[in-house]
């Protein structure tokens, strides 16, 4: 039930914001300022994101297989492979190392 | 390190034709609605059934908030903690929103339906075209691509993922961070994106251990506001500085 809710939740809050987008007038939120927070927070998001799910265990930090599977994702970007290849990089790579017994 | 820039594409552009458009389109929709894949199946690794993990591509269909919305709940954070880090994620397609209503001029009644498709790859194909007409067949048919791919791929990753059973032994839960990733890098163009980036990861991960789930990503949204203030703090010192004004007296904060 609980998983329902931040669905819901989640579902609505994203149409509405994107619908909002469509309906409000130009200009409104049109302020450099606003404009440039809402530039950088996806940024800050992504950036705590990637850290967390890569790094965290319930609510401890580990180093374990995922790790070396987001560095290989990093080392795709920057070889700038396409996306899923990126993807495939980082899950190939963490089966590996768990094979491995890492 | 090719170098395309010398190309007049402006001259080109103007008659772009209706084919080429829809190329691109394409090319987006396709590439990107079969990393919905990788959304199924993280979500039914992470404990989602399969209804809930289709109604989150069918309903909210913006990859990085579903992504977000589906760690958090895995982590074991409250529904509304959970949601929260997924709204603010998605709160860009907003600005994407009124820049589309300008190129796209929609009448009032057809924008609720246009909405659900205002996310980063349509808004990166439709501002990508020379004219009204292109801009319109961009996001439409980037739209419908990566709508109708998105959901069926997330429907075959989430029962791929019910039959290998533990997604973790194949290295499946490194899919999510690795999205996150791809998503990010593109956008740390300056040394402002970094710092808020580094400021971000820092916290997301400090405050791990003594925040409650999901909390901690929310605090670290705060890393946006905290750069900008300190950059333009900084900024304010090396101009008053530079007219040699003597030592501010703090004062005079706007």
């Amino acid at each position: 039930m609980n998983v329902w809710i931040a669905i819901a939740a989640t579902a609505v809050g994203c149409y509405a914001v994107k619908l909002a987008g469509l309906l409000v007038p130009a200009g409104a939120l049109e302020r450099p300022l606003v404009r440039r927070l809402a530039a950088l927070l996806p940024v800050a998001l992504l950036a705590a994101l990637t850290a967390q799910q890569t790094f965290a265990d319930g609510r401890a930090l580990v180093l374990d297989a995922r790790a070396a599977g987001v560095a290989a994702a990093a080392v795709a970007l920057l070889l700038r492979a396409p996306f899923l290849l990126v993807v495939a990089a980082a899950v190939v790579v963490t089966a590996g190392v768990r094979a491995m017994g890492g | 390190m090719t170098e395309r820039t010398a190309l007049p594409e402006a001259d080109t552009a103007e008659d772009k034709p209706d084919s080429a458009v829809v190329r691109d389109a394409l090319g987006v929709g396709v590439a990107v609605g079969l990393s919905g894949f990788a959304f199924g199946v993280t979500s039914a690794g992470s404990g989602l059934t399969l209804a809930q993990t289709c109604a989150l591509s069918l309903l909210v269909f913006t990859g990085a908030s579903q992504f977000a919305l589906v760690g958090a709940l895995a982590a074991g954070g409250n529904p509304l903690t959970a949601a929260a880090g997924a709204f603010f994620l998605g709160v860009r397609n907003a600005f994407y929103g009124l820049r589309l209503s300008q190129l796209l001029a929609l009448p009032r009644a057809v924008r609720p339906f246009a909405a659900q498709w205002v996310i980063d790859e349509t808004t990166a194909v439709a501002l990508a075209q020379p004219t009204r007409r292109a801009v319109r067949i961009g996001f439409t048919v980037t739209g419908l691509t990566l709508y109708l791919l998105w959901n069926a791929t997330t429907l075959l990753g989430a029962l791929g993922a019910e039959a290998i059973g533990d997604t973790d032994a194949w290295g499946l839960d490194a899919a999510g961070p690795a999205v996150f990733l791809a998503l990010l890098a593109p956008m740390l163009t300056t040394a402002t994106e970094r710092a808020v980036a580094a400021l971000a990861v820092l916290l997301g991960l400090g405050l791990l251990p003594v925040l409650p789930a999901g909390v901690p990503v929310l605090v670290a949204a705060l890393a946006a506001p905290l750069v900008l203030w300190a950059r333009g703090r900084r900024a304010e010192a090396a101009h008053q500085g530079g007219e040699g004004h003597e030592a501010p007296t703090g004062e005079e904060r706007r």
